[in-house]
């Protein structure tokens, strides 16, 4: 089967080609057929592949399709990894991505043809990136699918590319990827100086044994590139402006999928991670930084889609927090539960602003638990499930993460808390404003309230779902003897670092309870906090002060960022395109017009008067023997 | 007679020759200026090839040196008659053609 595994990220492929070439003569029921099911294909070959790589005795295998770069000592095949990892991500992938197809197919009707036919084809083109990126058995395919949704993020953002601001946006996430970008690059080329290649399983059994400040130098730039592409600091900021793009998009590429190609990465090469500590110790600081950063700046954020959008930038930091302080597993566990319930708030989200006429603002909404209750079921299980309140899949991830933290250092545990409650409040702010209250939009928005189509809530009657029994396959071991099934299905691929990790101080049961059901318990009273304060909110037209304004203003980061750095560089690159302009192109153009005014006064000598001719010929003799004269002498 | 009586001549009469080329519009004129600095030279050549001879002849009185130049005069005259011949030619069609011998009227190559 796994040799079939080229069909995966084939179908969409096609399903991009088609819908891409055929735009202008497919009908909008065709293109979300081809669309939709080229990822079901996919999904379902991705299901096979999964059962496959589940079963017992199954090793690892890497599909060489053709040879990509062959030249001296370098060589570098189109090959697929199939294994324990990839087959996860296949599924969440293709598998979410499904999911919001379907749903995009319902919330996408406004466009014209063509123009839902472009959104497919992109969509599809993402799906095909993320599948490669998840799939490469080597840096550099891995590459170019983390370079392929980059560019389909950008052009998904840019989506409504007649509103400038939406073209800023695409911009921006752009550039800010590009940083990353470069710097993963750097790490191939290092890695490739360093062991001869990139294929992961030479790489892998070649990093035991190498100096330790090259794996760190290696890792350190892959992390960068992992910085621009899962928005942590100081390259977040396109992730909240990324919410320009259709919310279907938002929940496919900024929540599910392409933001934890970073995530993957470093698990991917978790093995590297685990020899250097100083990068661990790094990644870990910055996840957590991150977390509680973007967490602070969700506490005050209007916009739906902003607030879910520093909520998953805050969630990612708890990934990476999970990745640095060696708890894998758990990191690709909240990958995935999130992955779940991101999409179902972000779909959720799409469903309200759909019903809304694209009204966005929490501030002009309220009490729409009456009009839309599918949505509304499924938004609020959703954000129980992010809160961490048990058995939703939120609080088996991110209790697995924070232990995990606790036993590198205490300090993280507390921080990594304290985050956790923030995501709780600002998640049932957020719950409170839209569905509870009173109405506070228009009437005419009243009047036109409806609940979404079943091609919309059933994606998120799935999500919901997912997102609430998604946990079990990762219960922890003191709930349940052989509950961490997922850890078990993981073992193979992070067996290296396993192996090298120093042993574990395992946590007393009863502190692990304590720990578990303490915070379960505090997030509870934050979240019945938030539910009274906010159920009941006014329409104020007062303006924040203090600290509110500061994380209104998202601590000025943007600000900040516009002054330090866009500011100077545009000002030096205009002076160099002056420089440019006068000083470089003045000599070329001189050198052109010294030629011409030269040749223009050597013209006159061409008289066609013989005499003057005779008169330059005796003169330059004349002079020719007195340069001879005195040269001698 | 000392040798910078005849160097003398020869300049004086090479640079009427020349500036006679320069100045003159008139190609029979011109062409006498031509001859004129060719004789010039031709008196060089004698002057030259005399003062070597005497300077040769005190130690053997039999010697040749000096020769040459003597016989090269008469190739230069030769050569000069020739050019004399074909040039005269050339003035005469030119005369024929234009009914002058003006050379400023031959210029038309350059437009």
């Amino acid at each position: 089967m796994s040799k079939l595994i080229y069909l995966v990220p084939l179908f969409p492929l096609l399903g991009f080609l088609i819908n891409g070439l055929g735009r202008k003569y497919l009908s909008k029921s065709l293109v979300s057929i081809i669309g939709s099911g080229t990822i079901l294909a996919s999904f379902i070959v991705s299901l096979m592949i999964f059962f496959e790589v589940k079963a017992p005795g199954f090793a690892p295998q890497v599909v060489t399709l053709f040879d990509f770069i062959d030249v001296a000592k370098l060589k570098i095949s189109f090959a697929f990894q199939v294994d324990q990892l990839s087959a996860l991500f296949l599924l969440i992938i293709t598998g979410v991505g499904f999911l919001i197809h379907l749903y995009s197919s319902a919330y996408m009707h406004e466009e014209t043809p063509p123009h839902f036919a472009r959104y497919f084809a992109y969509l599809n083109l993402f799906v095909f990136s993320m599948l490669l990126l998840v799939l490469g058995a080597n840096f550099v395919i891995m590459f170019m699918g983390w370079e392929g949704v980059g560019l389909c993020s950008y052009l998904l953002i840019g989506y409504w590319f007649k509103n400038d601001d939406y073209n800023k946006a695409a911009k921006k996430a752009f550039v800010m990827n590009r940083i990353g970008d470069l710097g993963f690059l750097l790490g191939i080329f290092w890695m490739i100086s360093q062991f001869g290649s990139t294929d992961f399983s030479v790489v892998f059994a070649g990093a035991d044994g190498t100096p330790v400040k090259i794996l760190t130098g290696i890792t350190l730039l892959l992390f960068v590139g992992a910085m621009g592409k899962s928005a942590q600091i100081p390259l977040y900021t396109w992730l909240p402006d990324a919410m320009a793009g259709p919310t279907p998009v938002s929940a496919l590429i900024h929540a599910a999928t392409m933001v934890t190609a970073g995530i993957y990465m470093i698990a991917r090469s978790n093995i590297m991670y685990t020899l250097s500590p100083v990068t661990q110790a790094v990644v870990a600081i910055t996840g957590l930084a991150t977390a509680l950063f973007a967490a602070s700046i969700a506490l005050k954020q209007n916009d739906i889609k902003k607030v879910l959008a520093y909520s998953t930038v805050s969630q990612l930091g708890y990934m990476f927090l999970g990745l640095g302080v060696g708890a894998y597993t758990g990191a690709v566990f909240h990958v995935m539960t999130h992955a779940f319930f991101k999409a179902l708030l972000f779909l959720g989200a799409g469903s309200v602003i759909h019903a809304m006429h694209h009204e966005q603002d929490i501030r002009n909404m309220g009490g729409l638990k009456k009009h839309l209750p599918i949505t509304h079921i499924t938004f609020l299980l959703g954000c129980l499930a992010i809160a961490g309140i048990p058995p939703l899949s939120g609080f088996f991830s991110k209790d697995e993460i924070l232990t995990a933290a606790f036993l590198k250092s205490p300090v993280f545990w507390v921080l990594g808390v304290l985050g956790a409650l923030m995501t709780a409040f600002y998640m049932f702010r957020l719950y409170a404003m839209t569905f509870l209250g009173k109405f506070r939009g228009t009437h005419d928005q009243e009047h036109h309230l409806h609940e979404s189509p079943a091609a919309m809530t059933i994606p998120l009657v799935v999500l919901a779902l997912l997102s609430v029994f998604g946990g079990f396959i990762g219960v922890p071991e003191v709930l349940m003897k052989n509950g961490h099934q997922l850890e078990n299905y993981l073992a193979p691929v992070f067996a290296q670092s396993t192996a090298k990790m120093h042993e574990e101080h395992h946590l007393s049961h009863v502190m692990e309870y304590m720990m578990m059901f303490g915070v379960a318990a505090i997030i509870l009273v934050i979240i019945i906090i938030a539910w009274n304060k906010f159920s009941r909110y006014q329409k104020t037209t007062a303006e924040a002060t203090g600290l509110g304004r500061v994380l209104e203003n998202k601590w000025y980061v943007d600000e900040i960022y516009d002054t330090v750095i866009s500011r100077p560089l545009l000002g030096f690159s205009s002076f160099l395109s002056k420089f440019d302009k006068i000083f470089i192109d003045g000599i070329v153009n001189g050198v052109g017009r010294l030629v011409q005014y030269s040749s223009r006064q050597l013209r006159w000598i061409q008289s066609g008067q013989v005499g003057s001719y005779i008169l330059i010929m005796v003169t330059a003799t004349i002079l020719l023997f007195i340069i001879q004269f005195f040269w001698k002498s | 007679m000392p040798i910078n009586y005849y160097i003398f001549l020869a300049i004086t009469l090479f640079c009427i020759g020349i500036v006679g080329v320069l100045t003159r519009r008139n190609a029979i004129i011109i062409f006498m200026c031509i001859e004129l600095m060719l004789n010039a030279v031709n008196i060089l050549l004698v002057a030259f090839s005399k003062m070597h001879y005497l300077a040769a002849a005190t130690a053997n009185p039999a010697t040749n040196v000096g020769s040459e130049a003597q016989l090269f005069v008469f190739f230069i005259m030769v050569v000069a008659a020739a050019e004399v011949t074909v040039g005269l030619a050339i003035i005469v069609m030119m005369y024929r053609n234009i009914h002058s011998v003006d050379i400023n009227f031959l210029n038309r190559l350059k437009h």
